[in-house]
């Protein structure tokens, strides 16, 4: 029988966070227990500042949590030093963001190259394995347009590749799809799926959109900073139970 | 990632441009003035360095500076002469004469009287004619500069162009004829007026009729002492100053820097140069760090460490700091190289000023970069999901 450590990908305790003081004191996370299986597809959803951006910003460790553990594959980040903790980062955490973030002034596949630039990798390598990944989103001919060269769904798609190039455990994806059309977000989810969920990596995808419920393994609920339920999709039928 | 530093930087032209150009502008003025101003600092002795034979300058105890003669008796260079140790000493007379060309204009020139045996202290370098032809009747020697300029022969239709002077030509000095046997180049002076040369004895008559003449005596000391111990020996038994030519130098550059608001003017525009450059070039770059700071922030996200980033930012400014001081220098370079030998706007250009216009610079892409780099440690990681 497999541990925790395991089967869990990332295990959230008791996770308060509060934003400003006094009178503009926010508490985003009132108390957060959440669990994300290994190879899971996990979709965070709730009205806008229900706390969905704070909870998948403390998953991926960029922002700490007030109270409560957070254990990403068996490890605290918060027990981690300021250094070690940007080196875990980037070696096991992927980002797809709403807005792409692609730099502007670099090629495709040069942007899908940061991540193993950032791990240490040299350039030219580094472009081997981005071309390999340009080639999984079915963008290998356009490996040389600049992003603004490239339409909505592209860009998102170059995305992807960039958040899996380095091979990472964990994907956090940011409203994946609200930039897009139907069609488009469909096949960017598709993508998604098929190449960021495995065995050993895990997808934790914040969304609005109802369109691409069906994609998730389960759906966590999110009202006023608490988890108010969790439902496993039934993928036969592509809805929640 | 100092790849993908370099790229972001070239890839926004117009902000890539716009700190060069900054960078450009404040390394021109702060080269090309403080170049400016040792040109005419060295203008103010360029007289006693081109009159390279003496060891040593004795006058007048008043006198401030080289174009500050003070007359002497003639008797005194025979004073001078019996002192031990003087191999040689000869009369030198620097006074202001004024030159009436032919179509009237008086033009104000330096005229120097040279000793009338040796013709020391004459040109160094003679563009046509020879020294000697100085022992002709009434003849003169004028300098480059003087002949191509404000002593040529006015045009003889109005709106004409002037002609160079040149040997043969024939000069009116104080009601007097002048024999133009030859023209010299000579080093710049402070006032750019011509240089007209002369014999000292001829100098005498051309000059206004003063009982004294004698500017200064011009000495060779003998090998065997030196010659501090000889201008000792003048001044104790002369009561005249003798002077070393670099103490001479010094003396004048002292009194001109002194007196004039030459080093002020000039030393607040290279501090404008320096501080507007700062401000414009710090201003541009942070700019450009704003524009790239969710970028800087994806970097942070996905594990860019901050020695990482700071790397890249620094690279990027040192990058643009050496961009942008080449440019400025070679605009300044040029600008010396168009400008040197003549009378007018000239500038030197020389290793320590080049140094320290790139420290200046480097100081400045420095300042630049941190606060770019303040800004960019300060960001939150967690932007990148606003």
């Amino acid at each position: 029988m497999k541990n925790d450590t395991e089967t869990l990908a990332v295990r959230c305790d008791g996770i308060t966070k509060t934003y400003g003081s006094g009178e503009v004191r926010v508490q985003a996370l009132r108390g957060i227990h959440l669990d994300v299986q290994a190879g899971e597809l996990l979709m965070l959803v709730g009205p806008s500042g229900c706390g969905k951006t704070t909870l998948i910003s403390i998953i991926a460790g960029i922002l700490d949590q007030d109270e409560g553990e957070c254990v990403l594959f068996g490890h605290d980040l918060r027990k981690f030093s300021h250094k070690e903790r940007v080196i875990y980062r980037g070696k096991n955490i992927g980002f797809v963001f709403q807005s792409f973030n692609l730099i502007p002034t670099l090629t495709a596949a040069e942007n899908v190259a940061i991540p193993l630039l950032i791990n240490g990798m040299e350039m030219e390598a580094a472009l081997v394995q981005a071309n390999e990944r340009l080639r999984d989103v079915d963008l290998e001919d356009r490996k040389n347009s600049l992003p603004t060269q490239l339409s909505g769904g592209q860009q998102q798609r170059v995305a992807i590749a960039r958040a899996l190039v380095h091979g990472p455990k964990l994907v956090v994806c940011d409203e994946p799809t609200s930039a897009l059309d139907h069609e488009t977000g469909r096949r960017v989810m598709d993508i998604l799926k098929k190449l960021a969920v495995g065995h050993d990596r895990s997808l934790v995808i914040v969304t609005h959109d109802a369109r691409i419920f069906e994609f998730a393994d389960r759906i966590a609920h999110m009202d006023d900073g608490r988890v108010v339920q969790v439902d496993a999709n039934s993928p036969s039928q592509g809805k929640t139970t | 990632m100092l790849q993908i530093a370099l790229k972001m930087l070239f890839g926004d032209r117009g902000k890539y441009i716009g700190i060069i150009t900054g960078i450009a502008l404040a390394s021109v003025l702060m080269i090309q003035q403080p170049g400016i101003l040792i040109s005419i600092f060295s203008r103010t002795y360029s007289f006693i360095s081109d009159v390279a034979l003496p060891d040593l300058w004795v006058m007048d105890p008043m006198v401030q500076y080289v174009d500050d003669s003070q007359p002497m008796l003639d008797t005194e260079l025979y004073r001078v002469r019996g002192v031990k140790g003087v191999e040689w000493a000869v009369p030198l007379y620097k006074g202001n004469t004024r030159v009436r060309l032919a179509d009237g204009v008086l033009v104000t020139s330096n005229m120097l009287g040279l000793d009338d045996a040796t013709l020391i202290g004459g040109p160094g370098v003679m563009l046509q004619g020879k020294l000697a032809d100085l022992r002709l009747p009434d003849s003169v020697i004028v300098d480059e500069a003087g002949a191509n300029g404000r002593l040529a022969t006015p045009a003889a239709i109005p709106g004409g162009k002037p002609t160079p002077l040149k040997v043969g030509d024939v000069l009116e000095i104080n009601d007097q004829r002048a024999l133009v046997v030859g023209i010299a180049r000579a080093a710049a002076t402070f006032g750019s007026q011509p240089i007209i040369y002369t014999t000292y004895t001829r100098a005498t008559t051309y000059a206004l009729s003063e009982r004294k003449m004698l500017s200064y005596i011009l000495v060779k000391t003998k090998p065997d002492e030196s010659a501090s111990t000889i201008a000792q020996r003048i001044t104790h038994e002369t009561n005249m100053a003798a002077r070393t030519p670099d103490e001479f130098k010094t003396m004048t550059l002292k009194y001109i820097r002194k007196n004039t608001s030459i080093l002020t003017n000039f030393g607040f525009v290279v501090l404008v140069g320096f501080v507007v450059g700062a401000a414009v070039t710090g201003q541009i770059f942070y700019n450009f760090t704003l524009d790239n700071l969710r970028y800087f922030a994806v970097f942070k996200a996905m594990g860019a460490t901050d020695r990482m980033l700071q790397g890249m930012i620094l690279l990027q400014a040192l990058l643009v700091g050496f961009v942008g001081f080449g440019i400025g220098a070679g605009i300044t370079g040029a600008f010396a190289a168009a400008t040197s030998g003549g009378t007018g706007l000239a500038m030197t250009l020389n290793w320590q000023l080049l140094l320290g216009s790139a420290i200046a610079v480097t100081i400045i892409v420095l300042f630049a970069a941190l606060i770019s780099m303040r800004k960019v440690m300060k960001l939150e990681p967690a932007v990148v999901f606003k």
